[in-house]
């Protein structure tokens, strides 16, 4: 019987170093094919008509004139007359026709009526939202009036994010593809695709069982591409009118209008301190919007459990389309106005904020220890000490620096995962897994994993993923593919292990539990003579394969939740123009055992530049009285380029102490940190907090303007 | 996009009788970085195309016949069909560094690659009300301007008194206008010289353009007089590194008496419906050395009559600082 | 050019009789048809559609034909009538970079192009970098480098990254970060892709040659 754990640190010989991912030659050729790159025979394109009104009830359709066009094929009424509509961009009407251009000139000569109903783009101020603000009940914990009644200073302050978009670069979308009575065949862009049949059946009256998603590889979906959309399925209903497949991918700005938002999260918080910086008491009024659902009300006070607590929200319902998880859900905005808010009273104190948050981190529960080995690591790497100073940079000169820095955490785990590995007679090992490869490098790391626990090289390996006609795999979301993965392959691999160990027994006169796969021979441990290699071993099997069943969750500890990260900014900020340039960022983040340290480190840096993005540029633009966003297009969404993110330098946490506690996730954890980080070292730039991010020019120089700070430094 | 029918000229002639009389019968397609996203969206639908890439007269860079208007003054053209990045590269344009530098922002090597002079000076303004189908002017359904009461941050704060409110998007116009270019339109009834200052206009009603081209015109050449001993330099004032609009710009070119200016021309961009001549900056130059106070003094001048709309009254700052990083730029590394 | 004033008159009333009459034609019927001529200038110009014209592109050294009208971008003639899909659709709106080819040797955003003034220049998509099975130095630069996660982007930023380093053999770190403002990457890739263009050029410089 196998014993499932991960191999000691002598014994890996593929996990946790640093491997190109597998698929990288197909994506940097162009040869990896995305749902979006999908052609098959006789295709049709589907266009949709959308609603330009955030709130409206529908008058009248008349799609007659589409209906006639040469080469439209078939047209689908998605909303009937009457539905009322909530958000500007909602898909009324759709028709497939033989190419796009015939299908947006079908498209345009739909008549659509409207009746516009009142409508609420902006979160600006829940006393102005009237019934459109769902206050909670507060929540209080302690005796917050006590310890603001006895605090030797206290601190009031105002911190916000907008709301945000994912703006995946492949759009949301597929190529459905209706085969014979009750078939479908989907190309989907999915972070889901064992679950996607049962979403996509249930509106289309089939049997799930009837329906398979396929997917290659995913340009992107951050939390926004779990359930099938209503285009997907309307994709469905035109390609069973039409009888022939129906690709339909959202335009850009549909993508920015109606494919996800991440929600708003404004707060106006109080804090109650000691003279030496302890923390005894938070206070905070905050409200946030999602577009028509709750956007939920972020983790305040983020991270530490600061005693005495008074906190009251107030949801915003309003018609900017529908909120979608967005990596990290709730995380980043609670982080943002928390760790503001406490680099505000470090400086309020006078105190190095680092010496603030070392102070008061055994708020932060168990994984203190973890944040000050972090800490004190990430601030050796940007030079903290020797470069930190006081609120405001004193030196001559328009362009002012500064450091700011911020404290994360995230859970893990692992989703439900199974998988089948088969090994052949002749040698050769096929894996098949329904999960999906976001980019992450899940492909690379199952092969890993499978490869290092059979003693073989990476190339041995044959894996197939991204079909939900393969076994279950959960969706990837919450940083939970990696331990999910992870650990059913392990399980299988070593479960294939015993079975063939059991196969070679006699050759090798040992028993079972004597031998170990290594270097791509069966051999009895620490006897290279007493050895098969692992073809001859899988002779051994006869003429059938052996296949075995991996699963998580499974016997065995193979994964862990928890993790904490540390990160630190330095930037330049150019107070006459306003303008933020990032310098340096460092991020200093545990996940357990790192299975591939090159991609966990490529997500790390990516999680940085996509922080980068929000602190400095992101927001979703809407015009009040128009209920439309302003910005639905990559010129004025605006996303950082190349040179706009600095140097930046990642330290994974690794070895004794990191490793046995299993596998741990990554997708969400170092995206939480960045847009607090980045303000606290604005802050510390300038002098002053500017108090919502984005860290726009603007907002840069209305906060100087407040401070009463020059307008015009001497060059 | 709607359909269009399509005619490649080889000469300008040819591009001028394939254009029509209105604006909706023909369109010039150069780059076409501009004009087809404008077709995408919807906002312009000519029922054809004319390209004129195809048009050999109309490239590089070349000393040029002198105008009949100044017959005294030598000049280089630039065919309208140059890209930005042969610009850049030209070595005769070295002593234009205003311009150099300003198609230097352009920080696309894609844009720079395809987008043409000429369809810089041409392109229309990026106003989020305009690109979504509200008109030139931003006008809501009961004719009420959208951008005085909406999301007025990036719009006009010079030239602003209405009714229009976006900024002229060209990077290159206020450096040609800083070093004095007059441009070469040719129509049906032939060629006319126009001061590249005078090529903009603002609109005061739907349907106008903001520049003076006729739809059955064609922007030609861009000539510059020469610019030996002129000190001049673009700042940009950009939130990004990689490809972005500027929030404001300022060109400037200064003729030099000794350590004192004799001569000055400034213009600001991306703050009015027009790329903004600023006679005042001007003024407050001519006569002075230049100094981190005259400079500074010169962008007072330059936002003296600027107005702020509810939200982009931090553009008055960028615009002054532009006026005065370009004017100390110039001054010291202002080229021959 | 004063000279030319009643010439250019005379033959614009010509086109202008001719384009009325083309301008009354249902611009959705898909009729493959032949140029009409349209006399401007003092020549014939071919006039091509609004419906479907033959275009023959040469992608990747081949030839390739396909009827499409001319509203139809090179993006998408090569993705949706050609099947290379290595350029991908993003913002469509000449901003992200992810449709980047090289046009005539000169890097351009493909959903800014038209299929039909694209013909008779050689156009390299990322697929076209390989030389037979083998990577392209900048390929493998990328890969070595991590500098992709979904990859969406990647073609078009690799195509960008050799158009980039055929003007720049020898980039400073300075010019990798100015140079390539003209794609964008949503996983957030930029540090590989930095890597990944300064280890090309090191190898160029080490006597390989870009294809």
């Amino acid at each position: 019987m196998a014993e499932y754990k991960w191999p000691e640190a002598d014994k890996r010989s593929l996990i946790g170093k640093r491997i190109s991912r597998v698929d990288g030659p197909q994506k940097v050729s162009g040869r990896a094919k995305y749902s979006y790159d999908i052609n098959r025979p006789g295709m049709l394109f589907g266009k949709i008509v959308r609603s330009p009104h955030a709130h409206a009830k529908i008058t009248s359709i008349d799609t007659s004139a589409a209906e006639r066009m040469p080469g439209v094929k078939a047209v689908h009424v998605v909303q009937e007359a009457g539905t009322e509509l909530f958000w500007a961009g909602a898909s009324v009407v759709a028709v497939a026709a033989v190419d796009e251009a015939t299908a947006e000139d079908a498209a345009r000569a739909i008549k659509v009526v409207y009746e516009v109903l009142p409508h609420l783009v902006n979160d600006k101020d829940p006393k102005g939202a009237g019934s459109n603000a769902k206050p909670s009940a507060a929540q209080v914990t302690g005796d917050p009036d006590k310890a603001f009644a006895e605090a030797e200073l206290t601190l009031e302050g105002f911190y916000g994010l907008p709301v945000i978009t994912h703006c995946c670069l492949e759009p949301h979308g597929s190529v459905m593809e209706w085969e014979g009575e009750q078939n479908v065949l989907a190309h989907h862009s999915t972070q889901a695709v064992s679950g996607a049949p049962a979403q996509i059946a249930r509106p289309l009256e089939i049997p799930a069982a009837n329906v398979r998603c396929v997917q290659d590889h995913i340009g992107g979906g951050f939390g926004s591409k779990f359930g099938p959309d209503e285009w997907d399925i309307t994709a469905a209903r035109l390609s069973k009118k039409a009888g022939k497949p129906v690709k339909m991918f959202n335009e850009r700005d549909a993508v920015l209008m109606v494919a996800g938002a991440r929600p708003s999260a404004h707060a106006k918080v109080k804090i109650a301190l000691k003279k030496d910086g302890t923390l005894t008491g938070w206070q905070s009024e905050s409200w946030a919007s999602g577009g028509m659902g709750s956007g939920g009300s972020p983790p305040l006070p983020y991270l530490f459990t600061i005693p005495n607590q008074r906190k009251q929200h107030t949801a915003i319902v309003n018609n900017i389309g529908s909120a979608r998880a967005w990596r990290a859900p709730g995380h980043p905005q609670g982080c943002a106005i928390t760790m503001t808010a406490l680099e505000d009273a470090a400086a309020a104190l006078k105190m190095d904020p680092l010496e603030f948050f070392l102070k008061n981190l055994e708020m932060t529960g168990a994984r203190a220890p973890i944040y000050r080995e972090e800490l004190g690591i990430a601030a050796d790497l940007i030079g903290w000490k020797p470069n930190w100073h006081e609120r405001g940079d004193k030196t001559a000169g328009s362009i002012k620096r500064g450091m700011g820095l911020s404290l994360h955490t995230w859970g893990g785990l692992g989703h439900p995962s199974d998988c089948d590995l088969t090994i052949y007679p002749d040698g050769s090992i096929e894996m098949k897994m329904g999960t999906q490869d976001l980019g992450t490098g899940t492909r690379t790391t199952v092969m890993i994993v499978v490869a290092d626990t059979l003693g073989l090289p990476l190339e041995a390996v044959k894996l197939t993923i991204g079909d939900s006609r393969l076994p279950t795999s959960g969706g990837s979301g919450g940083s939970t593919t990696i331990g999910g993965v992870s650990a059913s392959a392990r399980r299988a691999s070593l479960d294939a292990l015993d079975a063939l160990f059991a196969k070679v027994t006699q050759s090798l006169n040992a028993d079972p539990n004597e031998l170990e796969a290594i270097g791509g021979k069966i051999q009895v441990k620490g006897h290279p003579d007493r050895s098969l290699t692992w073809q001859q071993a899988c002779q051994k099997l006869g003429g059938m394969p052996l296949t075995v069943r991996g699963k998580n969750p499974g016997p065995g500890s193979l994964i862990n939740q928890g993790v904490g990260g540390v990160q630190m900014a330095d930037v330049s900020v150019d107070v006459e123009t306003g303008i933020v340039r990032m310098n340096r960022m460092v991020a200093v983040q545990d996940c357990g055992l790192i299975i591939d340290l090159k991609t966990a480190e490529s997500q790390v840096y990516g999680a940085l530049i996509m922080g980068v993005c929000y602190a400095l540029y992101e927001e979703k633009i809407m015009d009040q009285k128009l209920g439309r966003m302003l910005n639905p297009n990559m010129e004025f969404y605006k996303l950082a380029g190349i040179g706009d993110i600095g140097d930046l330098k990642v330290h994974m946490m690794t070895g004794k102490g990191y490793d046995e506690r299993g596998v741990i996730g990554l997708g969400e954890p170092p995206v939480i940190s960045p847009g607090a980080a980045i303000s606290n070292a604005v802050a510390n730039a300038i002098g002053v907090r500017v108090p919502t991010l984005p860290l726009t020019p603007d907002k840069v120089l209305a906060a100087l303007e407040q401070k009463g700070g020059r307008k015009d430094a001497s060059i | 996009m709607r359909a269009f029918e399509y005619a490649s000229a080889t000469t300008k002639e040819q591009a001028v009788g394939l254009l029509g009389n209105n604006w909706d019968d023909a369109a010039v397609l150069a780059g076409g970085t501009d004009l087809l996203s404008l077709m995408k969206d919807d906002v312009v639908h000519p029922k054809r195309l004319v390209n004129i890439k195809e048009i050999a007269e109309l490239r590089g860079i070349r000393a040029g016949q002198p105008l009949r208007s100044k017959p005294q003054i030598k000049l280089l053209s630039i065919g309208a069909l140059t890209t930005v990045q042969e610009l850049i590269d030209d070595r005769q344009l070295q002593s234009y560094r205003a311009l150099v530098q300003a198609a230097e922002g352009i920080a696309s090597p894609q844009i720079r690659a395809m987008g043409t002079v000429g369809g810089d000076l041409c392109q229309r303004p990026r106003c989020w009300y305009y690109r979504a189908g509200y008109g030139l002017l931003a006008k809501d359904a009961n004719g009420e301007a959208l951008v005085p009461s909406g999301e007025n941050r990036y719009h006009a704060i010079l030239g602003n008194q209405g009714p229009a409110y976006f900024v002229s998007p060209s990077s290159l116009a206020p450096a040609l206008i800083a070093h004095d270019a007059a441009l070469i339109v040719v129509g049906p009834k032939g060629a006319r010289d126009i001061a590249a200052e005078e090529f903009f206009t603002i609109p005061v009603a739907e349907g106008e353009r903001e520049h003076n081209l006729k739809p059955n015109e064609l922007l030609t050449l861009i000539l510059l007089p020469l610019a030996a001993g002129e000190k001049s330099a673009t700042y940009e004032v950009r939130q990004k590194e990689a490809l972005d609009w500027p929030l404001a710009t300022a060109s400037v070119a200064l003729k030099m008496d000794g350590d004192k200016v004799s001569a000055a021309r400034v213009a600001l961009g991306h703050v009015a419906p027009i790329p903004w001549r600023s006679r005042e900056a001007e003024a407050a130059l001519v006569g002075k050395t230049i100094s981190e106070a005259t400079a500074q003094a010169a962008g007072e001048a330059a936002v003296s009559q600027a107005k702020a709309l509810s939200s982009n009254g931090y553009k008055i700052q960028l615009a002054r600082v532009a006026v005065k990083r370009a004017i100390l730029d110039a001054a010291r590394g202002g080229a021959k | 050019m004063r000279d030319d004033d009643d010439k250019v008159g005379e033959k614009e009333g010509i086109s202008r009789r001719n384009f009325l009459k083309v301008s009354g034609i249902s611009l959705t019927v898909p009729l493959v048809l032949g140029p009409r001529m349209v006399r401007a200038g003092g020549a014939d110009v071919k006039v091509f559609g609004p419906g479907k014209v033959p275009v023959t592109l040469t992608i990747n050294g081949k030839a390739m034909k396909t009827e499409i009208e001319p509203r139809v971008t090179l993006l998408d003639a090569l993705r949706n009538e050609l099947d290379v899909t290595g350029a991908k659709r993003v913002c469509d709106r000449a901003t992200c970079g992810a449709c980047t080819v090289i046009v005539d040797g000169k890097p351009a955003y493909s959903c800014t192009v038209l299929a039909i003034e694209a013909q008779g220049k050689p156009i390299t998509t990322a697929e076209g970098l390989m030389q037979g099975d083998k990577l392209h130095p900048v390929q493998q630069a990328f890969v070595d480098n991590d500098a992709q996660q979904c990859g969406f982007c990647t073609p078009g930023f690799v195509v960008a990254c050799k158009a980039f380093l055929d003007k720049h053999p020898n980039p400073t770190p300075e010019q990798v970060q100015k140079g390539l403002g003209g794609n964008l990457c949503r996983c957030g890739t930029y540090i590989g892709v930095r890597a990944a263009v300064l280890q090309a050029a090191s190898q160029q410089k080490g006597g390989r040659r870009n294809g």
